[in-house]
C-alpha cells in the first residue's frame, strides 16, 4: 500500500455511482484497545495453561536475530516439540519475536503488525540491541529500547542468543503465562497514550490509524 | 592493460588516469565529462557491469567525491571514475539510461548525502529514512550520536571504556 491509497479520493461504484472514502476512516477500526479482565480467576487458570502450551510465531524477522528462528524451527532444535511454532499472519498469532535491532522504518511495521495481533498477545526481544541498541547504540535509524513502544514479555541477551537461549526465553514465557504475568496486552491499552506519544515521537510520518487492528 | 589508459587519455585529455594494481585502474575527471566518459567505458571498452555508485563527504575541501566502479566481466578488470561536486547544492546527472539499477543507487545518495539527481527514477521518495527532517544522515557534519542520544531513549547506565586503559588496568594493575 503506498501514502497515495491512503488519501480522500472518489471512487466509481459498479453501478457507476460516485462514492467519496476516507481510507483511513473507513479501511480501518481505530477504537482505542480495552483492558480485559479475568472473568473467573480458575477459568483464567485454566486458559492461561493452555496459552502456555500453544504458542504461535508471528514469522517476522526484524533483524539479523531472524536467522536464529531456521534452526529453532528444523528439525536440529525442533521448537515445533514445545508446542509453539510459526504462522504467517499477525491474526493467527500470539507471540511476536522481536529478532534484533529494529530501524525505525521496520518498528512502524512492527506496530502494525502488533496492533493486529489478537489477545492475548506476547513480546520476546532477542539481542541486545532491543535492551539498549547494543552495537547501534549510536545509529541514527536503530531505536535503542523496544519497551518504550511496546510491552515486552521476555528478553533474551546475546549478541545473537543461540537456538537453546531461545528455547530457554520460552520456558520462561510458558511459565509467566502460567503464573498470569503475562500480561502484555493489558500494559499496552492501560499505557496506550504514552506508548503512543513515543512511538509518534521518532516516526514522523505517522500515515496511519492511532490504533490499527 | 596500459592500451586502456592510453585510449582514455587520448579520447579524455582532461582525465587523469593511473593504476592501482594490476587489474585495479584509477580515472579522475570533471563533472561535466562524467557520464561520457562512462558511456565510453560501458559501449567501447566493454565495462558492462556496473558494481557500485558511491559517495565520499570531504568536508574540508567542501566537495563530494562520487565514485563509480565499473567491472570488465571478460577481462576481469575494474575500472574506479571518480569525480568531484560542490558540496552546497550537490547536483549531478543521472546514469539510469546506462544501468537501471544506478538508480537505486541515486535515491540512497539522495537520501543519504542530499545528492540531487534531476530525472532519475522515483529518486525523490524515501528510501530507508520515512519523514527525516534533520540534514542528510551521512554528511559529516552530522552528529549521529547526538542525535540518538536525543532521539531514541538511551538507557541509563551505560559505561563505556577506553579498551586501551580499561585492559591495561585490568591485567597490568601494579604497573599504574
Amino acid at each position: 500500500m503506498s501514502k497515495s491509497d491512503l488519501e480522500k479520493r472518489t471512487v466509481m461504484s459498479p453501478d457507476g455511482e460516485p462514492i467519496e472514502i476516507n481510507p483511513l476512516q473507513d479501511y480501518f477500526c481505530d477504537a482505542r484497545p480495552k483492558v480485559h479482565e479475568p472473568v473467573l480467576p480458575i477459568f483464567e487458570k485454566f486458559l492461561n495453561w493452555a496459552r502456555s502450551e500453544s504458542l504461535w510465531v508471528l514469522g517476522f524477522g526484524t533483524g539479523c536475530g531472524a536467522i536464529e528462528m531456521r534452526p529453532l524451527m528444523t528439525p536440529r532444535f525442533d521448537a515445533y516439540r514445545f508446542g509453539i511454532q510459526w504462522r504467517p499472519t499477525p491474526r493467527q498469532s500470539s507471540v511476536f519475536i522481536i529478532s534484533g535491532y529494529l530501524s525505525v522504518k521496520t518498528l512502524k511495521r512492527v506496530i502494525r503488525s502488533y496492533e493486529q495481533m489478537q489477545n492475548p498477545k506476547f513480546v520476546i526481544a532477542l539481542g541486545s540491541c532491543t535492551i539498549n541498541g547494543g552495537m547501534y547504540w549510536d545509529s541514527y535509524n536503530t531505536i535503542k529500547r523496544l519497551d518504550h513502544y511496546l510491552p515486552v514479555d521476555v528478553y533474551i541477551a546475546g549478541c545473537m542468543p543461540r537456538p537453546e537461549a531461545i528455547l530457554a526465553g520460552f520456558e520462561k514465557l510458558k511459565e509467566l503465562i502460567r503464573q498470569g504475568k503475562g500480561e502484555g496486552a493489558n500494559l499496552y491499552a492501560k499505557n496506550f497514550d504514552w506508548y503512543k506519544a513515543n512511538q509518534k515521537k521518532i516516526i514522523k510520518d505517522w500515515d496511519m490509524p492511532d490504533y490499527n487492528w | 592493460m596500459n592500451t586502456l589508459l592510453d585510449n582514455i587519455k587520448t579520447v579524455f585529455p582532461n582525465a587523469e588516469v593511473w593504476t592501482q594494481r594490476k587489474g585495479l585502474y584509477h580515472m579522475s575527471i570533471p563533472k561535466e565529462q562524467l557520464v561520457t566518459l562512462v558511456t565510453h567505458l560501458k559501449e567501447v571498452e566493454g565495462y558492462l557491469h556496473l558494481v557500485q555508485l558511491t559517495a565520499v563527504d570531504w568536508i574540508e575541501k567542501n566537495q563530494f567525491q562520487l565514485t563509480y566502479i565499473l567491472n570488465n566481466p571478460n577481462k576481469r578488470i575494474d575500472v574506479m571514475v571518480k569525480t568531484f561536486i560542490p558540496r552546497d547544492n550537490p547536483t549531478m546527472e543521472t546514469i539510469h539510461h546506462l544501468w537501471e539499477q544506478a538508480a537505486t543507487y541515486q535515491r540512497e545518495l539522495r537520501e543519504m548525502f542530499g545528492i540531487d539527481f534531476p530525472g532519475s527514477p522515483r529518486v525523490d521518495k524515501p528510501f530507508i529514512l520515512e519523514g527525516w527532517d534533520n540534514i542528510p544522515p551521512y554528511r559529516r557534519d552530522f552528529d549521529t550520536k547526538k542525535y540518538a542520544e536525543e532521539t531514541y531513549f538511551p538507557r541509563p547506565g551505560r559505561e563505556t571504556h577506553d579498551p586501551k586503559e580499561y585492559m591495561k588496568k585490568k591485567l597490568y594493575p601494579d604497573e599504574i
